[in-house]
């Protein structure tokens, strides 16, 4: 990027900068101060006892669900941008739906369905006599298994953009060389597309670093269950803090490997033209169709058909209060993430347009980290961090009780997920397009009217439904700051399950999942409309 | 640039978080006359009692579920200025680790201490139990005979190599029961005791006691540990279980037991209604549904059991007083992790 075409900082600018990123960082910061008193003899039995298995699984977990999701997500990012075959436009769009469901829910319906004394693994010993069975818990593959399918849609998302936004011409020019259709992808389309598939992958890492409950189910033992067992355990918010804060710096390394391996080069695209796609046929057509359809059957489908049947098994009249249920978590979640993509979209705006201090991208970049950390620590977090506030004031409960503390514990939570759609969009645009037009004589507000407001739309619309599903799938924040009377679905989901009731906890789940497949279509609607309003037609 | 248009982006911003922070201070004002209970009992056991207590008596009760742990650092960090007015709460644990960091305030216990016993109440009046779990053993009928059994401990030996299920030691009901037992048996017997289990252990142990039972009945293994009213609810879409319960330790300490309990707010604004509600929940007609609602025991042992619960028998239940079991948690879950019981 050019420097000359940035503009330094107003003072005004600079403090509203600083104000946005203190107000994201601070709850996260506030961790470190727990390092003031170390409760060594805590430290020392977690050592001997826990850290190193913990870890090791942590990493394997890590290593698993980073094969799932690239695998799952670039191949079918590649086959739904580059091929052609019957009802690609519709798996386009399907395949974003796993991420609808959240990754506990999958998990106790992988384990009611497949586990030991699931209805399959009967079926096999009952109906065929087969001996033994399979304990689907056991070692690292079931877990990692799952949250590959939950997660992999943000692998998938942002390399299917970056594979669209191209230049075909690339790939035509390995093609007319010589190389097969794989070969031009794993020369040209993929390292191409690096930028977007890392920033997917680091997303999805995060996401398992802070998971807990799904690992609960599967009785994984991770890093985040030494922090859970000092807490509950050995009542020590103080070590759990601590041990937060090593996961941050987990979290820290993969941002900063991310950043590395990008290096200084630009990715700017081109301006995406009309793809040519492979034709599939024959036995190429029916494999991709088995495949696609495979994966939509596993991470949607099964807990479709399994919730759906649980809910018919255990249904005994809508809970009236359903409708205010979702009405809650609709508010929450929508207008939530529209503050955090408006945020997202500042900061990013901000790194665009101006000459930044390193102390400047570094505190941008820290309000990424929250997505690391466990919710609950998260929440707690939050909780102390604005009683610590409210104590200043006048010692009443102006921020720490009501929706204030539960948005701000979202958009410190969240704020990686806007951030990342809304980086690559910013890339896409060229300094050079944005000069010519002021070169023309365009006004500042034609410039964002014409200009940036439609290159930006679909990263922002992919942030803003992400973020939206993520809000409405949260559990541990809104769990302990939600204001009285404002129950969500996932916090009936949980309260359901937690008894052992998955079957009562179904419906509830599957409204869920419903409100995701309409935000999707709804997102999807609106992304066609943009694409039309486009600067430069092709 | 499009600074005009960054300016006009931050000073959104500014203005929703401020509107955002007045919508959450608006909130204040909505529970002023209600009696409010923090609960970590899920909604859906005790709304309907709550809902009974209100039309009964007129006073109204705002519930705010939520895990235990998380309510109890909310409650600390609220301090004086907390509207809650009653703790809520599974696990002598929880109730403990609330009295010691301060939480409640104690009860008039006049007409409470007649209905529920000593040992089921905080020495100090500051709690007390409202119902009681008994955690038991489990097996299958068809596979084992019950003069195989007799205690916790005995599923340590080499007998019920690959034939024990059980719990993860995360659950709190796992640390109370491994709590007493180091209270009875002392450390090093206890420690023991765990290595067995462990190594008898057919299955990885379960995340749910319910996941315990339908993996006996699969046939993953044979014997288990859970609370009884995971039982009723096996036996209830399943009438004809083979899973049977068999009472522990009855020629010892007795069966262990646990409670749900609550006690009032140190920082209480309703100090009587929330006392009044206690006294309710004590009543004879309150203990009847609390414990007839989750297949539980009633903390009053004069009520009459639900058939159901009934039909399981009487057993001697172990009356160490549960303030104990709260204190010993940390030093059962110590033990837990060194014999690796996951």
């Amino acid at each position: 990027m050019k420097r000359s075409a940035l503009k330094p900082f107003t003072l005004f600018s600079k403090l509203a900068l600083w104000a946005l990123i203190l107000l994201i960082s601070l709850p996260i910061l506030s961790l470190g101060f727990s390092w003031h008193r170390i409760d060594s003899g805590l430290w020392q039995h977690l050592s001997d006892n826990l850290l190193l298995e913990l870890l090791g699984n942590t990493f394997q977990l890590l290593l698993g669900v980073a094969i799932g999701t690239g695998v799952l997500g670039i191949s079918l990012a590649w086959l739904v941008t580059r091929c052609e075959f019957p009802g690609r436009r519709w798996f386009e769009w399907l395949l974003f739906l796993p991420f609808a469901v959240p990754a506990y829910v999958l998990a106790f319906v992988f384990l009611g369905v497949f586990d030991y004394a699931g209805p399959v693994q009967s079926f096999f010993r009952d109906t065929l006599n087969m001996q033994g069975g399979l304990d689907i818990r056991e070692g690292v593959w079931g877990v990692a298994f799952i949250m590959s399918l939950v997660f992999y849609p943000y692998v998938y998302l942002l390399t299917r953009s970056a594979f669209l936004a191209q230049p075909p011409n690339y790939t035509e020019a390995a093609r007319s060389l010589g190389d097969s259709p794989f070969r031009a992808f794993w020369r040209v389309s993929l390292p191409l597309a690096r930028p977007a598939v890392i920033a997917g992958l680091s997303l999805a890492l995060m996401e398992v670093l802070a998971d807990f409950g799904t690992v609960a189910i599967f009785n994984y033992d991770t890093f985040t269950t030494a922090i859970y067992s000092s807490w509950v355990d050995y009542r020590s918010l103080e070590t759990a803090a601590q041990l937060s804060t090593l996961l941050l710096i987990i979290a820290a390394t993969l941002i900063a490997l991310e950043h590395y391996q990008r290096g200084k080069r630009a990715f700017h695209s081109g301006l995406p033209r009309q793809q040519t796609r492979y034709r599939l046929q024959g036995v190429k057509a029916i494999a991709t169709w088995g495949y696609l359809s495979g994966v939509l059957l596993l991470a949607f489908g099964l807990p479709l058909i399994q919730l759906s049947l649980w809910a018919y098994q255990s249904f005994s009249g809508w809970d009236p209060r359903l409708s205010e249920w979702i009405g809650n978590s609709l508010i929450l979640a929508v207008f939530s993430a529209l503050l955090t993509v408006l945020i997202a979209l500042i900061l990013n705006a901000v790194i665009h347009n101006h000459p930044l201090s390193r102390l400047q991208t570094f505190g941008i970049r820290f309000t990424t980290l929250g997505y690391a950390l466990p919710g609950s620590v998260l929440a707690v977090g939050v909780m102390l961090f604005l009683f610590e506030v409210d104590g200043l004031l006048d010692g009443g409960l102006w921020f720490s009780s009501g929706l204030f503390a539960l948005v701000i514990a979202y958009m410190v939570r969240f704020m990686a997920v806007a951030f990342g759609p809304v980086e690559s969009s910013f890339k896409t645009i060229k300094p050079s397009i944005s000069e010519a037009a002021r070169n023309l004589g365009a006004s500042p507000l034609e410039l964002f009217k014409r200009i940036y407001w439609p290159l930006l739309t679909p990263g922002l619309l992919t942030a803003l439904f992400l973020v939206t599903l993520d809000i409405l799938k949260e559990l541990p924040a809104t769990y302990l700051l939600r204001p009285f009377g404002w129950d969500t679905l996932a916090v009936r989901t949980f309260e359901l399950s937690t008894e052992g009731l998955y079957e009562a906890a179904a419906l509830p789940a599957l409204v869920l999942m419903g409100i995701g497949l309409a935000g999707l279509v709804i997102i999807e609607v609106l992304r066609a409309r943009a694409e039309k309003r486009r600067p430069i037609s092709h | 640039m499009k600074k005009r248009s960054l300016k006009h982006a931050f000073a959104t911003t500014l203005f929703s978080i401020a509107s955002l922070a007045m919508l959450g201070t608006s909130q204040l004002a909505y529970a002023d006359d209600e009696l409010v209970v923090y609960s970590s009992r899920k909604e859906h056991l005790i709304k309907p009692l709550f809902d009974q207590f209100t039309k009964e008596t007129g006073i109204p009760v705002t519930l705010q579920t939520g895990k235990a742990n998380a309510l109890i650092e909310r409650l600390k960090a609220e301090g004086e200025r907390t509207q809650a007015d009653i703790f809520m709460t599974v696990d002598a644990g929880n109730l403990w680790y609330a009295a010691q960091q301060g939480l409640f305030q104690p009860m008039n216990v006049d007409r409470i201490q007649a209905k529920i016993p000593a040992h089921l109440r905080d020495p100090d009046n500051l709690w007390t139990g409202l119902s009681v779990r008994a955690r038991t053993i489990v097996y299958h009928s068809e596979r084992v005979q019950p003069s195989e059994l007799s205690s916790y401990e005995a599923l340590a030996n080499n007998a019920w190599h690959g034939k024990l299920c059980l719990r993860t030691s995360k659950k709190v009901y796992n640390k109370s029961l491994v709590a007493a037992m180091i209270d009875h048996d002392g450390a090093t017997k206890t420690e023991q005791v765990l290595t067995g289990w462990v190594s008898n252990l057919a299955a990885k142990p379960q995340a749910k006691d319910s996941q315990v039972l339908k993996a006996i009945e699969a046939g993953q293994c044979d014997v288990g540990i859970v609370n009884t009213y995971y039982y009723g609810r096996m036996q209830d879409k399943n009438p004809q279980t083979k899973i049977k319960l068999f009472w522990a330790n009855q020629n010892s300490y007795g069966t262990h037991i646990n409670v749900s309990g609550a006690g009032i707010l140190k920082h209480a604004q309703h100090r009587e209604a929330a006392q009044k509600l206690l006294n309710w929940l004590t009543s004879d007609t309150a203990q009847k549904q609390f414990g007839g609602a989750n297949k539980e025991y009633p903390a009053n042992p004069k009520i009459p059991l639900d058939p159901q619960v009934a039909s399981w028998g009487s057993f001697k239940a172990d009356d160490l007083n549960l303030a104990i079991v709260g204190k010993r948690q940390a030093e059962a879950v110590k033990l837990m992790q060194k014999a690796n019981y996951k």
